[in-house]
């Protein structure tokens, strides 16, 4: 509203105008106004307190809790040390011992951590700079770029969990395409490409980037038709070829869409999931640690509040990329 | 962004936010025992194999005790992993579940209806054991079971004879004849774990053939410590033969390990019946035969087995608790087991006056193994905390991966202390 771009001006002002202010908007609001006003902000931040706010709230009270899911919670009672039997200690007041367990105890936590940065170092590094080759690539106009197109962007289309099924007869030991193509499908000099905890997370990997990269090029495409074609022009008489034209004026401009991109990529790493359920639950090389909040709350395993403490751990971890990503957009809009 | 990722997180707590609002406790009151008329069934029999058997068993309820069933039928492992909050919810009058610690946890919680009446009628059907794996913590009644199945070896009788093995009966005569396996060029144990529960069934029959029943269930209950000695040589006992089994298990799914076996390729594999027999063609079911798995301690000889043992409970919960009754009165008979094994061929009733002249060879030899049997356990994740069995299952991973003295010493001392944090 009109009133916040006064106030900036200077704080003496601000106090002098403050109330005149003040009075002529609330003049200017009919009843009608503030209804309609109330009903759609009033509307979203419920929805937003409902669904987003108490749910984490509730995750990271939940967090300090030891309690299965059965009967109430009873913040107010400290979890006694053994030997009580552990279905009378319930809903009980934990401490940081869950955070303390999953650091120490907890062997999958460490790896989990470990694996969701490899995630996110892959695709910045590989797959999402892929997409954006395919999509320069196509955008020259290549002979049958459109059927290029069609192919690499096939699997943006399949989800996460079909593709997980595919790859998994691709991989298959004995009888995948891949081990019966390189000749290693015997009984002794199998690749065991999803089981062996060296090599799964990478295969995984693999199936990742192939629909990632195909996402990231559909975005990538759309940005490069928007290009005025009159930069090109320019650039090409300049006498800039092609690797110059791609980094000094195509990239630059492009600002907008690789900020949605890299947004894109750093979701998709983090809520990694899909792949690794599908292939083994997120055991034995490929843990993740939202597979692990999954593992501890959903299903019969039922520690809700060890498992809410993962899913802080995954939280405070997503807001080191939202808060840089916030910072930048909000510092670069005040110029204007 | 910030709200997809915080509401992700977030998210997954709400579930049982609402359950603990909506819950206060139960207690063993008994809210579901009486009323009367139609009743809901909440099945996980969702193959289609096995519906088709529940559907016959319900029909054959329905005629027999004139209770109107509504079945709902809902995935297996949907099923499994919404029993939490499905108990304290609006449950059907009666559910699918299994016996063991999974059952005992749920009635130790008051979740579940008492139904010491029920077996009042049906009790002179079953044996002691049985009577025993459907009793609660409390030693009140809370499950009727349907069937049960064996872990044992199988084997194809046409690659025994051929080759002219004979079925071991001891340690020595396994690990030599998994040796001749490997001489002749066969696979000799079929082998695969990337589903993580199917090695748990190995670690079981070592525990209970080196160890002994009373060893095994204190360990499943943190009545005895996973570093002592003894689940040491468990351990050992599993690196002696794992040279001998299909490697890369970790990225194999049973059925694979199981065409393995189908195709002569392997020589044996250590399943359960229900898996093994039901994933045969009906043309090489006829070769396939088992031996219970060799002695390993003559003190307990083959004495134990894992035979699950799946079943029916009340919840607390559900709707004309007394025309519940009923329909479990009747299924706690032979004939209600002989109705439901009509389809399914690769489980055993419990009944003691069964009438077994419509079994097939696989299950003719299952009732007698498991009835050989001094005692019988579930199956190692449904013995224990549903949360110490996935530990467990994970290390055992690791140990497949590295069957070093030093990762199994790392291994026992790993499971130990998560035991410490899950019971304690």
């Amino acid at each position: 509203m009109t009133l916040g771009v006064d106030v900036r001006s200077s704080d003496r002002e601000e106090a002098q105008r403050r109330r005149p202010r003040r009075k002529r908007g609330r003049r200017l609001l009919s009843r009608r106004d503030k209804v309609v006003l109330t009903l759609m902000l009033g509307i979203p931040v419920l929805i937003d307190l409902a669904f987003i706010w108490f749910p984490a709230l509730g995750s990271i009270v939940l967090s300090f809790t030891r309690w299965n899911g059965i009967g109430g919670l009873h913040l107010g009672k400290t979890c006694q040390p053994p030997p009580a039997p552990s279905v009378l200690q319930n809903g009980c007041f934990y401490g940081v011992q869950n955070y303390h367990q999953a650091a120490t105890v907890y062997p999958q936590f460490w790896p989990a951590v470990q694996h969701n940065l490899i995630w996110l170092a892959v695709f910045i590094c590989f797959a999402t700079p892929l997409g954006m080759l395919f999509a320069v690539i196509i955008d020259r106009g290549i002979r049958g770029s459109r059927i290029y197109q069609s192919v690499l962007f096939l699997p943006v289309m399949l989800s996460l969990a079909l593709i997980g099924i595919v790859w998994e007869f691709m991989y298959s030991q004995n009888l995948g395409l891949i081990n019966t193509v390189i000749g290693r499908n015997g009984n002794s000099n199998a690749i065991d490409w999803l089981g062996n905890p060296h090599l799964n997370l990478w295969a995984v990997l693999v199936e990742a980037t192939w629909r990632q990269a195909g996402y990231v090029m559909v975005l990538y495409l759309a940005g490069l038709k928007a290009v005025d074609p009159s930069l090109r022009e320019a650039a090409t008489i300049d006498g800039a070829n092609a690797w110059q034209m791609f980094w000094r004026v195509i990239f630059p401009v492009l600002k907008p869409i690789n900020i949605v991109i890299l947004v894109v990529t750093v979701i998709e790493s983090l809520r990694a999931f899909d792949l690794v359920y599908i292939t083994n639950h997120g055991s034995n090389g490929l843990e993740l640690l939202s597979v692990l909040v999954t593992n501890n709350i959903v299903g019969e395993i039922s520690r809700i509040g060890f498992g809410s403490a993962l899913g802080v751990v995954l939280l405070v971890i997503s807001i080191v990329p939202i808060s840089i990503f916030l910072y930048q957009t909000f510092r670069r809009e005040e110029p204007r | 962004m910030l709200k997809g990722i915080a509401g992700a997180a977030g998210l997954a707590a709400t579930p049982a936010l609402i359950a603990a609002c909506s819950s206060s406790g139960g207690g063993g009151a008994k809210k579901g025992s009486t009323g009367s008329g139609d009743i809901t069934f909440g099945s996980n029999y969702s193959d289609p194999s096995t519906k088709g058997a529940f559907a016959t068993l319900t029909q054959q309820a329905t005629s027999a005790t004139s209770v109107k069933i509504n079945v709902n039928t809902v995935d297996h492992n949907t099923f499994q992993n919404n029993i939490t909050s499905y108990l304290q919810g609006t449950p059907d009058s009666l559910c699918t579940w299994f016996a063991g610690y999974r059952m005992q946890y749920f009635a130790a919680q008051g979740l579940l209806a008492q139904i010491d009446d029920v077996w009042d009628k049906i009790g002179s059907n079953f044996n002691d054991a049985t009577k025993s794996l459907s009793k609660g913590l409390d030693g009140h009644y809370y499950f009727v079971p349907i069937y049960n199945y064996p872990w044992v070896v199988f084997y194809n009788k046409s690659t025994f004879s051929s080759k002219g093995y004979s079925v071991p009966t001891t340690w020595d005569q396994f690990t030599a004849l998994a040796q001749q396996m490997k001489k002749d060029g066969l696979i000799p144990i079929a082998f695969a774990d990337k589903d993580l529960w199917p090695a748990l069934g190995t670690f079981d029959i070592l525990n209970l053939r080196i160890n002994g029943y009373d060893f095994h269930m204190q360990l499943m209950q943190n009545k005895a410590q996973y570093t002592d000695p003894k689940v040491t040589e468990v351990f050992k006992h599993w690196a002696e033969i794992l040279p001998y089994c299909q490697s890369g298990a970790n990225g194999r799914i049973w059925q694979d390990a199981a065409k393995a076996l189908e195709n002569k390729q392997a020589g044996m594999m250590f399943q359960g019946s229900n898996q093994v027999a039901a994933n045969y063609s009906a043309a090489n079911l006829a070769d396939l035969d088992f031996f219970p798995y060799p002695a390993i301690n003559p003190d307990f000889g083959q004495d134990y087995m894992d035979a699950p043992a799946d079943g029916f409970i009340m919840p607390n919960k559900g709707k004309n608790g007394g025309s519940a009754k009923k329909v479990l009165e009747y299924i706690g008979t032979g004939p209600a087991e002989v109705a439901y094994l009509k389809t399914d061929k690769w489980d055993v009733g419990l009944a003691q006056n069964i009438d077994t002249s419509g079994y097939n060879a696989i299950q003719k030899k299952s009732a007698q193994a498991i009835a050989a049997c001094k005692n019988v356990a579930q199956f190692g994740d449904r013995d224990t905390d549903p949360a110490m069995a996935a530990a467990l299952e994970a290390l055992i991973q690791k140990f497949i991966d590295d069957p070093s003295d030093s990762n199994i010493s790392s291994i026992q001392k790993s499971a130990a202390d998560q035991a410490k944090t899950i019971f304690g």
